[in-house]
């Protein structure tokens, strides 16, 4: 009974992390319909921009982390204003390979800077954030990452509600015609999801990095485990990306635990399968029917 | 003697017949057969043992790419598995050589007849799903196969790898370079040509009217989903036939290297030869796996010149960086890809000196 519930314990917090990191992905994906390939590589360089400023130029934790989000800010912005802008309108493998591409150049200067070595951030996270539950132990970077997902989806929840900006987001993700008809400059809105979904990749990015360490090669799988939980979740639902993220989680380290540490990589994939053939449009994503 | 084609000064097609037509003018045919001598009299003799080797992982790669061409560039079905398919072909080869002991001429096609039937299991999925749906769909089966491959032990004995017996044809051992170099071209030439006439058939319409508007494919009477399917066979079969030459080729093979960094180089190939252009995959066969070699021998040479090892490990970093690059670089300034470069030079000969 410990076991499972340690086990579920552990698969809640991975898959809080799996959701977050799906949330830019869905949000890139919501507004301009771009199937982001780079985007393990967007949470590889928001760890490694905090690990730059932390241990090696000292600046402080809460200021770092500041600077990391805005420098993910600019880079999200920066991308879709080079490279994807160009590409409006073009054909899909385009816009996927130019993704690819990317993300090889992306993971090429990170290893060129890095290295493939783990790197860890000095432990910064007191010990009291720590939960004991019978003989379950929550460690603090979990209960950490848990308030900061929980946070960020209930700012993101009314900056969509609310806020003209997330409002004129939400109408080009809905219509992109209707909404440049009625006004909204569709482009602007390009440019400032790419840029938020950086942050926010930036942002997870250093969640990933406070529990595991960064290493590019390990974020940039990670980046690859977005699939499923978008899948799962609907690929344009960004409370689904949460729920598919725990639930991927889960089911991974169910099956860790309990049929086989080898099986445990490969399980969102196979249900992956299954749901697109089932259910391609995941749990919460808006069905397009379209019989062909 | 029959009179000579030359290029006419307009369109003066009269027939399906004349617009089906390989080639245009007879200037084609005699390029050709210059091209086929020197490929297979000339330059065999005049390169060194490293420069065959090149040659052969180009033209290994070729093959696959053209199968991958007529999936992505033909039908429109977009597939992250390529890689994995080539790995099942040389596993199929490998065990078809080394349990039930095949010979070299028939464990190629069988392998790739198993890689066609695994390819339209993958394939399965496209009657529901289209666009990037089942792009993610390809990338999990990529996955799944990765995993089979490592972990199916009674069968592909795991990350031990297979070792596989020499290649021989009718008692003739194939073992050096130049060897394989005259096996890997023929088969090239051989798999071009079928090709480009399966392209002319209406097998291949049929896959570029899918391509164009699946709606009114499926309006005029073209089963869609067996037509998809058919095209993933085509393409896997392909990629399995290329992946046995390959397994022969380096004698022993491990699970390695068919990861989903190989199914994307060969979409580079694709992307960069130019989509739905069969010369394309074959100059995207050429640019990727030279580029690779290039890159490959300028951190060879960083590191001999006794740069410290560290810095010339992260050179090996740089590769994957350049590689990128080429990609973004293509599809951002020239998305039509090599052969379309190799097209406007071509017309500015043709034309020359009224080039307007």
């Amino acid at each position: 009974m410990d076991f499972f519930l340690q086990l579920l314990v552990n698969g809640l917090s991975i898959g809080l992390l799996y959701g977050l990191s799906a949330m830019g992905f869905v949000m890139i994906f919501k507004s301009s319909s771009v199937l982001n390939f780079a985007h393990g590589e967007l949470l590889a360089i928001g760890a490694f921009i905090f690990l730059v400023l932390t241990s090696w130029a000292h600046v402080p934790i809460l200021l770092s982390f500041l600077i990391t989000l805005a420098g993910c800010f600019v880079l999200g912005f920066l991308v879709e204003r080079i490279f994807l802008r160009p590409l409006i309108g073009e054909q899909l493998i385009f816009v996927i390979m130019l993704t690819v591409g990317l993300a090889a150049m992306f993971k090429g200067l990170l290893l060129f800077i890095f290295g493939g070595n783990l790197h860890t951030y000095p432990d910064f996270l007191p010990e009291g954030l720590a939960l004991h539950m019978g003989a379950v132990y929550v460690p603090p970077v979990y209960v950490a990452s848990s308030c900061i997902g929980i946070v960020f989806l209930v700012l993101f929840g009314l900056f969509f509600k609310f806020s003209s900006q997330g409002i004129f987001m939400r109408s080009v993700a809905d219509n992109q015609t209707a909404s440049m008809s009625l006004g909204v400059h569709v482009k602007k809105v390009f440019a400032l999801s790419w840029a938020i979904a950086a942050l926010v990749a930036g942002m997870s990015g250093i969640v990933l990095g406070i529990i595991n360490g960064t290493n590019v090669h390990e974020i940039s799988a990670i980046g690859l485990k977005v699939f499923p939980v978008v899948i799962l979740g609907g690929l344009d639902s960004i409370g689904g990306a949460i729920i598919g993220g725990i639930i991927i989680g889960l089911l991974e380290t169910f099956t860790g635990g309990y049929i086989s540490p080898s099986l445990k990589d490969v399980v969102p994939y196979i249900i992956l399968v299954f749901i697109l053939l089932i259910k391609p449009y995941g749990l919460f994503g808006l069905v397009e029917i379209e019989r062909v | 003697m029959r009179k000579l084609h030359f290029h006419p000064c307009g369109n003066y097609k009269e027939h399906y017949a004349s617009e089906l037509a390989i080639f245009e003018t007879d200037f084609g045919r005699l390029w050709l057969s210059i091209g086929l001598v020197s490929l297979f009299f000339v330059l065999p003799f005049i390169s060194g043992p490293y420069f065959i080797y090149v040659l052969n992982m180009i033209g290994i790669a070729a093959i696959a790419a053209l199968g991958l061409n007529i999936l992505i560039g033909f039908t429109g079905q977009i597939s992250l598995g390529h890689g994995a398919f080539f790995g099942v072909g040389a596993y199929a080869g490998a065990i078809l050589a080394t349990r039930l002991g095949f010979p070299f001429w028939l464990s190629l096609p069988a392998a790739g007849l198993i890689t066609a039937l695994v390819g339209m299991v993958f394939g399965i999925p496209s009657g529901r799903l289209k666009g990037l749906y089942l792009t993610i769909a390809t990338l999990a089966g990529q996955f799944i196969i990765e995993y089979i491959l490592v972990h199916w032990e009674s069968l592909t004995q795991g990350t031990m790898g297979i070792t596989l017996p020499a290649a021989s044809i009718f008692g003739l051992e194939i073992s050096s370079d130049r060897g394989f170099f005259y096996v890997i071209y023929i088969c090239l030439a051989a798999i071009t040509f079928m090709t480009v006439n399966i392209m002319r058939t209406r097998f291949g319409r049929a896959f570029v009217a899918i391509r164009d508007n699946d709606r009114a494919a499926e309006g005029m009477g073209i089963p869609i989903f067996a037509y998809k399917l058919l095209s993933f066979a085509i393409s896997s079969f392909y990629a399995g036939f290329a992946g046995a030459i390959w397994a022969y080729y380096s004698i022993s093979i491990t699970t390695e290297p068919f990861t989903l960094g190989l199914s994307v180089e060969y979409i580079a190939m694709v992307v960069i030869g130019g989509l739905g252009s069969i010369p394309g995959a074959i100059f995207g066969a050429v640019f990727i796996t030279g580029l690779n070699e290039i890159l490959r021998f300028i951190t060879d040479a960083f590191l001999n010149m006794g740069i410290s090892t560290s810095f010339g490990l992260n050179l090996a970093a740089l590769r994957e960086f350049a590689f990128g690059l080429a990609i973004v670089l293509f599809i951002l300034f020239e998305p039509k890809g090599l052969a379309e470069v190799w097209r406007i030079i071509r017309s500015n000969f043709r034309l020359w000196p009224f080039s307007y």
